[in-house]
């Protein structure tokens, strides 16, 4: 049993937009499913958790510009190493839907991208949530998969609002059972607080500053529970324990704090 | 306490809710994740890794400071068992300090990280020494009231026996033993760099369990105070053996990598099948049975 960063390869670097990168690995990683995540070394620099973007053969992450750690993950090229390790964490549980809505907001994309292409032939709905139109990542990819609902906060594409703001109609017009979604967190609670009045499962994919991924150290608590092992995705039963959800986090040295300055810090 | 586990210190003791888990999963005691004098924000990653026989981290004791953990520390009384509350300085006057505003929240115990290895101010320079172990003892107890004060130590000290001899007539309730061995390092080839962000890191899990077995019998033989015996526990059969070393409980906290974080139950149940097996009804009856 060993659990450390194994030695890979950047087999290729993909534009997103200009502040996200797909970062395409030589080394699969495998038996990874959706909502799973891999710890990310660049030698000397740092070490963080991302979620796998792709798999099944072709394992990669796609990351946001934020700060310097990122900035060393956009200089890479193909053919540098770097170490990966995991995948670690749950996944999402596909089997439990019947009418899968799937909502996005960001960069949360990354990890429902892979999950909407493995429950295409349950006909998922996307809606995917952005601040502009070259913000929106991977709406080609997804348009292949199933039908997409776009929105953006400036209205350059789709309907001007956010995310959140067309999930009840969807659930409502589509007869949605079961909703995924990965986010900003308030846009998280807002969907949790959607989804229980409508009486909709969901899960959801928090997001916490992680030391160890491994379960022990307890930096990315939330309450009782740990996003590594017991998340990073969260049922709605689950959600509805926790005090922290939507309204507290941990900074790198322990500190609880309230969500803004948490986001504040991570910026 | 209900069973002789203990969560160890530095394992996922972050607030209240989490230690509530803890115990729901059998642990019978829980301890707070090391507490210092002010904000130190630890290491950066990777920090804690797993190779094939033992778990290394270099975490390096990251912490809001006593007063930002107030509030946490005044709800203990929610988590249901006794809660030990972990502390570190980097001199003998920041114990003190930390240790009286801890002490003001009547933990069950106080336990003083004197052999973190993974700092440089803070830990193993006192855990090596038995003069600076003991003035940190001393120094705890004077502020520390009613509520009991269990140093931990390290098995890097020359005579760890010796250490802890001088801790209980310092004024010691109890001895942890021991923390993290090392420090040690892994390298990655490839990269040709230390894995671990800070280089070395402290060797726990099931490597050390014959070091912490050790360090327990050497410590059982010269104090009269309880012990508590930490490293490498994974099974209950590990429980017993530390127990038969001189531990009367035992902490768990790589177990839970492991074994997941109900470790404690397992743990708990195993030892209870052993007991019957071999003709054990009180878990007291096997303190320190490997010396006689």
């Amino acid at each position: 049993m060993s659990d450390m960063p194994v030695s890979n390869r950047v087999r290729k670097v993909v534009k997103e937009s200009e502040e996200v990168r797909t970062i395409f690995l030589e080394d699969n990683v495998p038996g990874a499913i959706p909502g799973q995540f891999v710890m990310v070394w660049l030698p000397g620099v740092d070490e963080k958790p991302y979620a796998l973007s792709y798999m099944d053969g072709e394992a990669a992450v796609t990351v946001q510009r934020r700060g310097k750690f990122t900035d060393e993950i956009f200089k890479l090229k193909k053919g540098d190493y770097i170490g990966v390790g995991g995948p670690y964490g749950n996944g999402f549980d596909v089997d439990v839907c019947k009418r899968p809505c799937i909502i996005a907001g960001g960069i949360g994309i990354a990890p429902l991208a892979p999950l909407a292409e493995k429950l295409a032939r349950k006909k998922p709905i996307i809606i995917m949530g952005a601040a502009t139109k070259e913000k929106l990542i991977f709406r080609e990819r997804m348009e292949k998969v199933c039908k997409v609902e776009h929105t953006t906060d400036d209205g350059s594409c789709g309907r001007k609002c956010f995310a959140s703001d067309i999930l009840e109609e969807v659930i409502e017009k589509c007869r949605v059972d079961v909703v995924y979604g990965c986010g900003p967190e308030m846009m998280l609670k807002r969907v949790f607080e959607i989804c229980r009045k409508n009486r909709v499962e969901c899960q959801l994919s928090l997001e916490r500053y992680m030391h160890c991924g491994l379960g022990v150290c307890g930096s990315c608590a939330v309450d009782g529970y740990r996003v590594c092992v017991d998340g990073p995705v969260f049922s709605s039963k689950q959600l509805s324990r926790m005090s922290e959800f939507g309204r507290f986090a941990r900074l790198k040295y322990g500190k609880k704090v309230g969500l803004s300055e948490y986001y504040a810090w991570r910026e | 306490m209900r069973n002789p586990t203990v969560l160890s210190s530095g394992f996922l003791g972050v607030n209240v809710e989490m230690l509530k888990r803890v115990v729901q999963e059998g642990a019978g005691a829980v301890t707070f994740k090391s507490i210092g004098p002010k904000v130190k924000s630890g290491h950066r990653n990777p920090t804690v890794l797993a190779y094939e026989w033992g778990m290394i981290n270099a975490v390096g004791l990251p912490s809001p400071g006593y007063k930002d953990m107030e509030g946490e520390l005044a709800r203990m009384k929610e988590v249901g068992a006794p809660v030990f509350v972990s502390i570190y300085g980097a001199s003998v006057e920041e114990f003190r300090e930390v240790a009286e505003a801890v002490a003001g929240y009547n933990p069950a115990v106080i336990e003083l990280n004197v052999s973190c290895p993974n700092t440089k101010a803070e830990g193993m320079v006192f855990g090596c020494s038995e003069k600076h172990s003991a003035e940190v003892v001393a120094a705890v107890k004077d502020v520390a009231g009613k509520v009991p004060v269990m140093p931990k130590l390290t098995s890097q000290a020359l005579d760890v026996g010796r250490v802890a001899k001088a801790c209980e007539e310092a004024g010691a309730d109890a001895i942890a033993a021991i923390n993290t061995v090392g420090p040690g390092m892994l390298i990655n080839i490839e990269a040709k760099k230390p894995v671990l962000d800070y280089k070395r890191g402290g060797i726990s899990g099931p490597a050390i369990r014959p070091i912490a077995v050790r360090c327990v019998y050497d410590i059982y033989e010269v104090v009269d105070i309880p012990i508590l015996g930490i490293g490498g526990v994974t099974e209950g059969r590990d429980v017993i053996e530390l127990m038969q070393a001189g531990a009367t409980a035992v902490g768990i906290g790589s177990g839970i990598y492991y074994r997941g974080i109900d470790v404690f139950k397992k743990v708990c149940e195993e030892m209870k099948i052993w007991m019957k097996e071999n003709g054990y009804k009180d878990v007291k009856k096997l303190i320190g049975v490997a010396h006689e």
